[in-house]
């Protein structure tokens, strides 16, 4: 694995040069707050910030995908047949990804990426695009990637780790793509390898020393899934939810969709759009019958998703990184880490348990 | 890379209103592309996504047995936007089916045993799926004792009616066919809840009986515990589930009871399996 060194200056030299061959998306500043945003040509990402508000995830899984086109015009030979789309072709990268969110692209993987099924939208997506993240030096208070498997500094799921060494910076060139990056941008200039992985180890000890609020994970898996899915905590968890979904938008790791069928005269697409479990409409059978009518049973199915099935499910750790945004922006102040630390921490046999 | 959303193209070749109040049709699909039949290899208890675009897809019980070629056919209640859609299509048109989905009735595991089919309403589908596959003379010798209890509304509610009649007349198969009640003088089969004709006609559970239920969630709630009192193990049996669905594929994450996927890890499950997880169906 190498380090380059990379002037700041040279910084955005190589991305104006990397323009030419990716599409380069990065965080910049709105009005409120930063998101990421595909770079034009005489943009440069703003570095200046702690994390995103939302997630990069529609980078690699737009919150609206067309997968199939039709016509409905009698006249055309393959009226009412399907048609698949052109998939993106062309290669692109995410500038200053932190690590939470590189790393959960590939929780999400697990999902888009079974042995019997593979999602060619979210792979190909996935496949074309490098990662270039950006170590976190100052953590939000809300941020608990250390216990949630990932970290200020992990290196899972990025190309290139860059790291802020003042003048510089330090670039830990993980994968091929990260390298063939690195080289298309011309970021050729070795640092010495001893004392800069020194210098990033110190760095990354000093952030992770700042990550102040932890989960609790190690009982989960060996707890019963249908004693916890009974828990009494339940019904506080979901009191004040107003069932809005934000969390759902927001998170790095959440991939449910919906499939809809849009028209426009004779012509129509078959899309992919974001769904959130927080809806009653997600799960209700064409009886009116609802498995999950209600928002306990919602609340429920979101916690249990990320935190128990998921842990179950794979058994490589909750699917969730820490990133804190549900905390930061539910309106209601739910805090998933109160109640992974419930969870994590119930016994069913101490606790009386409700009917359903 | 297969694109598992992508719809084999269909043309509808019969339609057959099976129900007196005209609310089920069976749909006869014949593939447009003779090698997407062979693609379509599927097992008695898998779904397909019926497909119409502009409108969406609807996750449907495969009523065909893969005994019978050259077609594949479907039984659709008409409840939301697909459905009825589909309801008020002719023979000729073009539409799409994806799949087969799902895991199956578990042929293997139930091979050399004797079977006990309970099936109630319009969940009969996959159910006659079964027993044409099972009554084929290529494997009618690999299985013991089929008894099928299936029950209906009223006469005219029973699906399959004509095939009903044929397997009444066949000695390799124990008919019980029931509806709530009628005021048809001529009626010859049995009045009652399916309930209630499983537990006087289902023969005693032990190893190698097995029984197979798909119905309404009323008919399996008072079902199973006839079975319990027939001394039927958990394990020995097999429901078929159904729950919202989109992708079919385990991806959407909208049909999951706990961290199983009714639609690629189902929608067959025992009812042991069915203890460990959350009732959220």
């Amino acid at each position: 694995m190498e380090i380059l060194k990379i002037k700041k200056d040279d910084l955005s030299k190589g991305l104006d040069a990397l323009k030419k061959s990716y599409r380069l998306f990065g965080p910049a500043k709105t009005e409120s707050c930063h998101e990421f945003k595909r770079l034009e040509q005489d943009e440069q990402p703003d570095f200046n910030f702690s994390n995103t508000r939302l997630s990069p995830k529609a980078i690699i899984y737009p919150q609206s995908e067309t997968m199939f086109t039709y016509s409905l015009d009698e006249n055309d030979e393959d009226a009412h047949i399907l048609k698949e789309v052109n998939s993106l072709d062309a290669p692109q990268a995410v500038i200053g990804i932190r690590p939470c969110d590189a790393d959960a692209f590939l929780l999400v993987k697990r999902n888009f990426d079974a042995p019997d099924y593979k999602d060619p939208y979210w792979l190909n997506a996935y496949a074309k695009t490098t990662l270039v993240g950006l170590a976190c030096e100052k953590p939000c208070p809300t941020c608990f990637c250390t216990t949630a498997g990932s970290g200020p500094f992990s290196e899972r799921g990025v190309d290139i780790l860059l790291a802020d060494a003042g003048d510089d910076y330090l670039a830990k060139v993980i994968t091929d793509k990260g390298s063939a990056l690195a080289k298309a941008a011309g970021w050729d200039a070795p640092s010495d390898p001893d004392s800069a992985t020194e210098e990033i180890e110190r760095l990354k000890t000093a952030a992770e020393e700042k990550i102040s609020s932890h989960v609790e994970t190690d009982h989960l898996d060996k707890i019963d899934t249908t004693a916890l899915h009974q828990a009494p905590f339940w019904e506080d968890t979901a009191f004040a939810c107003i069932n809005c979904g934000t969390c759902t938008f927001l998170c790095p790791t959440c991939w449910c969709f919906d499939i809809q069928d849009e028209t426009c005269g004779a012509k129509g697409e078959r899309l992919r759009n974001w769904d959130s479990c927080m809806f009653p409409i997600f799960t209700v059978h064409g009886t009116g019958h609802n498995p999950r009518g209600t928002k306990k049973q919602r609340v429920r199915q979101r916690f249990m998703h990320k935190l128990k099935y998921y842990v179950d499910k794979y058994e490589i750790g909750i699917q969730c990184v820490g990133c804190g945004r549900c905390i930061r922006s539910c309106p209601v102040n739910i805090d998933i880490r109160k109640i992974c630390n419930l969870m994590n921490h119930y016994k069913p046999d101490t606790v009386e348990e409700p009917a359903s | 890379m297969q694109n598992p959303y992508l719809p084999y193209p269909v043309r509808i070749d019969e339609i057959i209103t099976e129900t007196e109040d005209k609310n089920l049709k069976t749909f006869k699909f014949v593939f447009l592309n003779p090698e997407d039949e062979e693609k379509f290899a599927y097992r008695a208890g898998q779904f397909a996504e019926l497909s119409i675009a502009g409108k969406g897809e609807i996750p449907i019980g495969i009523a065909s047995s893969p005994t019978e070629k050259g077609f594949v056919m479907f039984t659709v209640n008409k409840v939301g936007l697909v459905s009825t859609h589909l309801h008020a299509m002719q023979v000729g048109d073009i539409m799409g089916i994806r799949g087969p989905l799902g895991n199956s009735y578990p042929w293997d595991v139930v091979k050399g045993k004797n079977l006990v089919i309970i099936g109630g309403g319009f969940a009969f589908t996959t159910l006659r799926s079964s027993i044409i596959y099972l009554l084929d003379p290529q494997n009618r010798a690999d299985y013991g004792n089929i008894d099928v209890i299936y029950g209906a509304r009223t006469p005219g509610m029973l699906l399959y009616r004509d095939e009903l009649a044929e397997w009444e007349a066949r000695d390799d198969i124990n008919m019980h066919i029931t509806v709530d009640g009628t005021d048809d003088p001529d009626w010859k089969y049995n009045t009652g809840f399916v309930p209630t004709i499983a537990d006087q006609k289902a023969p005693p559970g032990d190893d190698d009986t097995y029984a197979i239920i798909c119905g309404p969630p009323i008919m399996i709630k008072f079902t199973q515990p006839v079975l319990d009192r027939n001394a039927y193990a958990h394990d020995h049996i097999i429901m078929s589930l159904e729950n919202r669905m989109k992708c079919g594929v385990g991806m959407c994450g909208r049909c999951n009871i706990g961290r199983e996927f009714v639609c690629k890890d189902g929608p067959v499950f025992t009812l042991a399996e069915l203890n460990k997880t959350p009732k959220e169906y």
